[in-house]
């Protein structure tokens, strides 16, 4: 049997995971500071530590540590002598109830947290904050991850990040961003900056993780349980709906994307038995709620996307209507994001559905334009897709020529050993049209 | 909280050298509009254009020595054309008077807030 000890200390890093986003959000919509906030939750972590082994775990933890955390809030403020002005009503009346004698021990119980956690995200996801700093903000403040943790997600050093995130909490404190959810004529655009936030975080740990470290996989589990609580504060709109389907129906797809040997596996060679269907109801679930809100919007389409494989791989291989269906959304994805990489995707689907002379005009068209050949140019999934389209159209220098473009661009190791396969592949076919292969 | 709105524009671009009279019409109602709410709702501090750079003379000290040069001090593409001092409550408050300030069509607009000694 556990002990009591080893017990709390397990509540206690359950709490910290799984609370400490509602109770820091809790605490800084109160004190109106960052710092002051993380500083006083870590003495009520600690203060914890201490006496939860000793006299058990209490009804409502994240009631207790937001409580003890206030109280040593205001200890902290009155040792620092702080002014306490008009600003800090809140605290005052904090004050002033203790002083009059009234029992804090007895607020602990009946405390509850409110919910802060959808006015903090709008803070941290603000735009008038670098990208960076929004994602290591929210990370650190509603995600409960260490500074260390986020630097080593982001390849930063822990020095860097806690520059970036001080630098952040400065500019909220003295520009004073709001703590608060915008109005209704600046909610679609500020929700579009929170769920940029999430893709973006992840993707970082997605793209990476071949290089597997925990770190990056705890960002993608990070994303879809901000993607979640998102989800349940504005059950109203499609697109949060969307893109938590997206984040579900891609992460279902982690184990199977890459190799034994660590190489790339392309969606439609990997093992369909690998992926997690139990993830993917869910994300489908998520998608049929978004539609059911009747408007669309370009996650709820790569989500559609994502399910479509995923139906294609129930209904087997040979699923003819998988890439029509799927060039078809991505047309309409183009009409809402006419990037060139959105382009990019439909010509490859288009290629597998209407044959790769298909794919490559519309490749062809796209770097007509300057701006997207430039962007193009450097961007490998572009060489890895027009080389496959030139392979399968048999223009095979051509095609060689696009896969050593991409290898010299591939910056996971998995794309590289995949792509390398894929060129020697085309070598050992031999035929004239290819000429000599260089070193 | 008290923020400055500091409004750059390309000189070239500026509504006197415009061809079309409505637009300029159009723009200068706008200003006209922005500015009335502002005052109605008692966020307006005061406001000002500034004359164009050409009348512009940068002054440095160092060291006792003093150098006085023409025009604005740095030569950029979009330069200062005027500000506003107003009251709001939060970011948000000033971004939304930002946003409505004619100026951010043509140019760039920016929202800083005007530091507090000892706050």
């Amino acid at each position: 049997m556990a002990s009591r000890a080893s017990e709390s200390r397990a509540a206690l890093e359950r709490v910290f995971r799984e609370e400490s986003g509602t109770v820091l959000a809790a605490l800084i919509a109160r004190l109106r500071d960052f710092d002051l906030a993380e500083e006083a939750f870590a003495d009520a972590m600690a203060t914890a530590m201490e006496r939860w082994p000793r006299e058990g775990l209490p009804d409502n933890p994240a009631a207790w540590l937001t409580t003890t955390a206030q109280r040593r809030a205001i200890d902290r403020l009155r040792h620092r002598r702080v002014r306490v002005d008009k600003r800090d009503g809140l605290l005052e009346a904090e004050l002033s109830r203790r002083e009059s004698g009234g029992s804090a021990e007895e607020a602990v119980d009946v405390a509850h947290v409110p919910d802060e956690r959808l006015r903090l995200l709008f803070t941290c996801c603000h735009p008038a904050l670098s990208p960076d700093a929004r994602v290591a903000l929210t990370l650190k403040t509603l995600g409960g991850l260490s500074t260390l943790e986020v630097a080593r997600a982001f390849l930063a050093t822990e020095d860097t990040m806690t520059r970036r995130l001080s630098r952040a909490k400065r500019k909220i404190r003295d520009a004073a961003i709001p703590y608060e959810v915008p109005s209704a004529r600046e909610l679609p655009e500020r929700i579009q900056a929170l769920l940029g936030v999430i893709y973006l975080i992840f993707n970082q740990g997605y793209t990476a993780a071949q290089s597997a470290s925990g770190e990056r996989r705890a960002l993608c589990r990070e994303a879809i349980r901000l993607a979640r609580v998102l989800a349940s504060l504005l059950p109203d709109e499609p697109e949060v709906q969307g893109l938590l389907a997206l984040l579900l129906l891609h992460d279902a797809r982690r184990e199977a994307r890459v190799g034994e040997d660590g190489t790339m596996v392309p969606l439609e060679e990997q093992d369909a038995s690998c992926w997690d269907w139990l993830q993917i109801a869910e994300g489908r679930h998520a998608l049929d709620a978004a539609a059911a809100l009747g408007r669309t919007g370009p996650y709820q389409v790569q989500a559609a996307i994502s399910a479509v494989h995923a139906e294609a791989a129930e209904r087997g291989r040979e699923a003819s209507w998988r890439w029509a269906r799927i060039a078809r959304l991505y047309e309409v994805l183009q009409e809402m994001h006419p990037t060139p990489v959105v382009v990019l995707n439909r010509a490859v689907a288009l290629g597998r559905a209407a044959g790769p002379e298909a794919g490559l005009a519309l490749l062809e068209a796209q770097l007509g334009e300057e701006r997207s050949a430039r962007l193009l140019e450097d961007y490998q999934p572009f060489h890895a897709a027009r080389a496959d389209l030139l392979r399968r159209a048999g223009q095979r220098s051509e095609a060689a020529r696009a896969y050593r473009r991409a290898i010299e661009l591939a910056e996971g190791s998995a794309e590289r050993r995949f792509l390398q396969a894929q060129l020697a592949t085309l070598e050992g076919e031999g035929g004239s049209d290819l000429p000599g292969a260089q070193g | 909280m008290e923020y400055a709105i500091l409004i750059y524009c390309e000189e070239e671009g500026l509504p006197e050298r415009w061809a079309d009279d409505d637009r300029r019409k159009a723009f200068y109602e706008d200003y006209g509009a922005v500015n009335r709410d502002l005052e109605a709702s008692s966020a307006l501090l005061t406001a000002r254009r500034l004359a164009t750079t050409e009348t512009a003379t940068t002054i440095r000290v160092r060291e006792d020595e003093v150098t006085v040069t023409d025009g604005p001090f740095a030569e950029t593409k979009e330069a200062l054309g005027g500000f506003y001092l107003i009251e709001a409550p939060d970011l948000d408050a000033a971004l939304a008077w930002a946003r409505r300030i004619p100026g951010a069509r043509i140019g760039s607009v920016e929202v800083r807030p005007i530091h507090r000694y000892g706050g």
